[in-house]
């Protein structure tokens, strides 16, 4: 018995030290911490169950069959973040350079299966230089396999990417299909083909950190939702993170304790919106000053910088916040806005989340870029979003709401529950001067008369209560009690219950 | 007594006026620009009459707009604070016609000093020591040198146009002095066209000392003892005191008396300010005199427990001074900090914009807070950048002192650049706290302007005590969240790691009552507070001392500032502090080869080249935020490398325009 134990301690051992101290010293040396030190950050210390640490692979091509070390390259299990469940998988760069056999996947697979079952979120901590080539098609075939499995979660469990280290090739499509990708500066790529290959084809040069770097991710392509510094940072705001979502799609958002008052008054806000219309504002002031304890987590900062989604709570519990951001392109929605605010809308939907939207939109952004790239289609991504959840929807608009953008953003019209506005809002089908411009374009030439009509318009429709005669605002609302407001609407909406009719699934503008 | 007084003026000077007059039930009149419609001034007032345009000279300064606001609202008192009108004679002379009280002096003392070579020649004659010279221009280097002998060395030459440092030289000798008066005449003739100069004794190590003398229509005058203003910056003051850490006894009365003399020389009455240099060996020599109330008028109001304006106005309706000399008292010590809307770091450019948070500490006994904006209000570009005063008083200069460092920690500014950092340095400034200091002390200790490691922490253990306390009310909330696993719910730790820059500080943090006990290098500190989360500002008390911190959180750590120090601390669990040595320290990009836009703008156009090299001082851009053109200029000799931004480019904050090589 005794030798048994032994046996089963080396055994461990063996797995703990993964690719073994030189592999291990260079991962510290390049800033980066092994896959079990990431563990032990991101879960309560001592709540972590690891599995399949005895997994080895089957390879015996190419020499493999002498080289094997127990785990095969990723750590997975499942274990606590603040005492709540989750499953995590994080791979070892330290053996074989991370990459993704057959068993590799097969680990992963398991607790995908399980998280499923039993209703907890998936995190993965990336750190792979791709398919294990030794094992051929066996690799792509368990890339495949996790593949499927991301699709069949999405929607009942949040899944979660943090790429740590390198993720290139067909290993994109993973992260690509997880709810959300966090990237840690310097330390991580992602990219379908690497710069070897762009050069060959395209004859570009480009770095690894140029391609596929935090920073292009989280400035230019949209595809990863916020960079971190570092290791330690990522997975501390991994934590943090993980505490605004629900477990699943059969359960609400968690609830938290705040010492921040329902009614708190925010007197400030009273003069947030400036006198002129064209002068800019910072919404974010807005989010801060309303959610409790101005504490805003908020995603894709540096992308499309028109619209701010996020996560933050009212009374405890979590709400997905959309806003348009007058301070960039006037607040107006394009391409690049439509998509991002788009998902955040459907992923919160899908969670039970509620959504409260601050609207201050000018319109859609104009242009041959737009026309061209596509904005009927991207455009409608948001709309189609906010039309199809069903879960608590309050509205604020606080100044500009015109045209189809005032439809798109959670109006009355797309089942929107609590629909308020401030005095300063501006409801209508466009501006002052462009409706007068096409309404009485027989006056053009008389400036006299053409600021009068602005004059009238702006006194006429230039405000909530046309809207408001019509139902489609429930409320014009102070500035200063806007918090205490939309606590209420949430109050009210806490059993909200409304169902789209049985199908499929929708055929959203993709 | 006058029934309504109108304030021709705005900011904190026009609602400090206006609280005097409102416990004194007098109506009271505000007058507003465009800008300041919402301003604190305008809602303040029992009445307010809109004046014109935002630039003060289409609103403040316009005379017959004030005159017709008097008619409008039938005050029969003006106050005009201080600045716009408040020394302007032909503003003055109107209200008499008009047969409206002028709260302040009469026209001929307004002109008499408004005239910097006529106010001379008056001192003079009323024996009030002038800084010793000529005031002829001088002829040739043996004039030069004779006048020097004869007021003995060291003496400055001075162009008669001179400012800014052009065309001025120090001569400690005769050798010196030829020499300097050649190159101060060819500077001089060459930056103004004129090579008139003078020779005055250098006063070395200079103080600025000034008199307060308040005088009623009865002949009556007396002296409210001195204000210490020596530290300033270019001339704008920063601090001042109440008395002078300088003076003794016998100079304050010489020093007093001789600006009693003076005031009554020119048949004074209202409040007034006589300012004087004061050399190293306490000798003193007439300036110039203010005549109007001055911003650092609240010094003199804490020891001496008089009010001012009160004063003043009784003193306008024609009634006696209710105290002689003898009654004057001298009671502890106050200090006045001026809070600016001015970034510190980027050599107090001035910042405008909407003031996000702005939090004061609470008015006490010894604290006062002068102010003329309000939090979610505007700091507009038309006006002065001075948000703020906040002045302390305590029994002696330290208990002043403290009590400033701490209302300083507690003074809440977001959303415009502020000086409360610098103000926090210079409380903490071993100079400072000496009184050893001239009208030099900024331009020595500062000379390339303020840095944050200027103002350095050495004992972390508030620090460490604060953040631990945090730390540890996120965690135990954190630990109260819904759906956890049962028999695996979250139990927090006592045992903690906080870390500073890179120093690990391991602590173990318990709640208690009240607060929380720290336990740090070996003593158990207790850490007392009413804070909760979310709170911008922590009130404690660490082992019974009171301290202030403002707090917030920063990505994953936590930002605490204190006496001017902003202190990033992240807090780890002993097992991830273990791991920190791993994480590669990160060093934000040097920014100092670059040229960046400091607020969202228009770049309107570019002076320079790639290629070219600049000196200090040279223009690089003009840069247009808020209608306002911002030349934008080289902080020292560079050449250009790269241009990285084009005219009508819009700018946002922190971007890059061009690089140096």
């Amino acid at each position: 018995m005794y030798d048994i134990i032994r046996q089963l301690e080396e055994k461990r051992e063996r797995a703990r030290m993964g690719g073994g101290e030189r592999r291990i010293d260079a991962q510290h040396g390049k800033g980066k911490l092994t896959a079990r030190e990431r563990i032990e950050v991101l879960l309560d210390p001592g709540s972590f169950e690891e599995w399949d640490m005895f997994v080895e692979h089957r390879c015996t091509d190419f020499g493999m069959a002498e080289q094997s070390t127990p785990g095969d390259g990723v750590v997975t299990g499942y274990g606590t973040v603040n005492g709540r469940l989750i499953f995590v998988f994080s791979q070892d760069f330290t053996v074989f350079g991370g990459s993704l056999s057959e068993s590799h996947a097969e680990k992963i697979c398991k607790i995908m299966d399980q998280a499923m079952k039993v209703g907890a979120p998936v995190i993965g901590l990336n750190d792979s230089g791709g398919a294990r080539i030794q094992e051929g098609v066996d690799s792509l075939a368990g890339y495949a396999e996790v593949f499927q499995r991301n699709v069949l979660a999405s929607g009942v469990v949040p899944q979660i990417s943090c790429i740590m280290g390198p993720c290139a090739g067909g290993a994109v499509y993973s992260p690509a299909m997880t709810d959300f990708i966090f990237m840690v500066q310097d330390s991580s790529y992602m990219f379908v083909t690497g710069p070897d290959v762009v050069k060959t084809v395209t004859h570009e040069e480009v770095t690894q950190e140029e391609l596929g770097g935090a920073s292009t991710h989280t400035t230019k392509s949209g595809v990863a939702d916020k960079a971190f510094t570092d290791d330690l940072q990522a997975l501390l705001y991994l934590r943090r993170f993980i505490d605004f979502l629900p477990a699943n799609n059969r359960e609400k958002p968690p609830v938290r304790p705040t010492p921040d008052p329902h009614d708190r008054v925010e007197m400030s806000l009273d003069t947030l919106i400036p006198d002129n219309p064209n002068k800019p504002y910072d919404m974010k002031e807005l989010i801060e000053k309303v959610v409790d304890e101005g504490d805003f987590f908020e995603l894709q900062p540096d992308y499309a910088g028109n619209i701010v989604i996020g996560f933050a709570r009212m009374e405890g519990s979590t709400v997905g916040i959309v806003a348009n951001q007058p301070m960039v392109l006037a607040g107006c929605l394009d391409i690049a806005s439509a998509t991002k605010a788009g998902r955040f809308v459907r992923f919160c939907d899908s969670f039970n989340i509620p959504l409260v939207t601050f609207v201050d939109v000018p319109g859609f952004l104009p242009g041959t870029a737009q026309e061209y790239g596509g904005i009927i289609k991207h455009g409608a991504k948001l709309l189609y979003a906010y039309a199809e959840a069903t879960v608590p929807k309050v509205t604020v608009i606080t100044r500009k709401a015109y045209g189809g953008a005032y439809d798109v953003m959670s109006s009355k019209h797309l089942r929107g529950d609590a629909n308020y506005a401030w005095p300063t809002a501006e409801i209508a089908v466009m501006g002052p001067k462009g409706a007068v411009e096409i309404i009485f374009r027989g006056d053009l030439g008389d400036e006299e008369k053409i600021a009068a009509r602005t004059e009238e318009y702006r006194t006429r429709f230039a405000n909530p209560f046309i809207a408001g005669s019509r139902g489609f605002i429930d409320d014009v609302i102070m500035p200063h009690g806007t918090r205490t407001r939309i606590c209420r609407a949430l109050r009210m909406l806490k059993n909200k219950d409304l169902k789209n009719p049985w199908k499929k699934h929708g055929n959203i503008p993709l | 007594m006058f029934k309504k007084i109108l304030i021709a003026n705005r900011g904190e000077i026009a609602c400090r006026v206006m609280k005097t007059a409102k416990k004194m039930g007098i109506k009271t009149v505000a007058v507003y620009s465009d800008a300041d419609k919402l301003a604190l001034h305008t809602e303040m007032a029992d009445e307010a009459v809109h004046i014109g345009a935002s630039a003060s000279s289409d609103s403040y300064l316009v005379i017959d707009k004030i005159l017709d606001a008097i008619d409008q609202t039938g005050a029969d008192a003006v106050h005009p604070g201080y600045g716009f009108l408040s020394e302007n004679a032909k503003f003055a002379e109107a209200l008499a016609k008009k047969g409206v009280a002028f709260i302040g002096p009469p026209v001929g003392a307004i002109n008499a000093m408004g005239d910097k070579i006529e106010s001379k020649k008056l001192a003079e004659k009323a024996k009030v020591s002038v800084v010793p010279g000529h005031t002829e221009a001088v002829a040739d280097p043996d004039m030069a040198v004779e006048i020097a002998n004869k007021i003995g060395y060291p003496v400055m030459l001075k162009a008669s146009a001179g400012g800014g440092g052009k065309g001025m030289r120090i001569a400690h000798n005769d050798e010196e002095c030829r020499d300097g008066l050649e190159r101060a005449r060819s500077e001089a003739a060459s930056s103004f066209g004129d090579d008139r100069v003078f020779v005055e004794k250098y006063i070395v190590q200079p103080r600025h000392i000034e008199i307060q003398v308040l005088a009623d229509k009865h002949g009556n005058c007396v002296y409210l003892n001195e204000r210490e203003c020596s530290i300033q910056r270019r001339h704008q003051k920063v601090l001042e005191e109440a008395p002078s850490p300088f003076l003794d006894a016998k100079t304050r009365k010489a020093m007093g008396e001789q600006a009693v003399a003076l005031a009554q020389a020119v048949d004074y009455c209202s409040a007034g300010t006589v300012e004087f240099i004061v050399d190293k060996d306490k000798n003193f020599f007439f300036l110039e005199m203010n005549t109007r109330l001055q911003v650092e008028h609240p010094v003199t109001e804490f020891i001496t427990g008089l009010d001012l304006v009160e004063l003043m106005i009784r003193v306008a309706a024609g009634e006696k001074l209710p105290f002689a000399q003898k009654d004057v008292p001298l009671n502890g010590w106050s200090v006045e900090a001026r809070i600016y809307a001015e970034d510190p770091f980027r050599n107090f450019l001035p910042s405008t914009g909407r003031l996000v948070r702005y939090r004061p500490p609470a008015e006490t006994e010894t604290v006062r807070v002068d102010t003329g904006v309000f939090e979610g209000g505007e700091i507009s570009m038309f006006y002065d950048p001075m948000v703020a005063k906040l002045v302390t008083y305590g029994k002696d200069r330290n208990a002043a002192m403290d009590e400033m460092a701490r209302a300083l920690d507690r003074f809440q500014i977001t959303g415009i650049a502020n000086n409360i950092a610098f103000l926090s340095a210079l409380m903490a400034h071993e100079r400072v706290r000496s009184g050893e200091f001239s009208t030099n002390f900024i331009a020595e200790e500062y000379p390339d302007g303020f840095n944050p490691k200027d103002a350095v922490q050495d004992d972390p253990t508030l620090i460490v005590a604060v953040a631990a306390a945090m730390h540890r009310a996120y965690q135990d909330r954190a630990a109260d969240i819904s759906g956890q696993v049962e028999g695996h719910s979250r139990a927090v730790s006592a045992d903690w790691v906080v870390v500073l820059g890179r120093d690990p500080h391991p602590v173990s943090v318990d709640p208690a009552d009240g607060g929380y006990d720290v336990t740090y290098g070996g003593k158990t500190l207790k850490l007392r507070t009413d804070w909760q989360l979310g709170d911008s500002l922590m009130e404690l008390t660490l082992d019974g001392k009171p301290q202030s911190v403002q707090v917030g959180r920063a990505d994953v750590a936590y930002r605490i500032i204190h006496a001017g120090t902003e202190s990033r601390a992240l807090v780890l669990n002993p097992g991830t502090a273990e791991l920190y040595r791993h994480i590669p320290e990160k060093q934000p990009p040097d920014t100092s080869k670059f040229l960046m836009s400091p607020m969202p703008g228009l770049l309107v156009s570019l002076a320079v080249a790639v290629g070219q090299e600049v000196k200090a001082g040279e223009e690089l851009c003009v840069l247009e935020a808020m209608k306002m053109e911002n030349v934008m200029r080289a902080e020292k000799d560079a050449v250009v490398k790269e241009i990285k931004a084009a005219p009508g480019d819009s700018l946002m904050v922190d971007q890059i325009i061009l690089e140096f090589e």
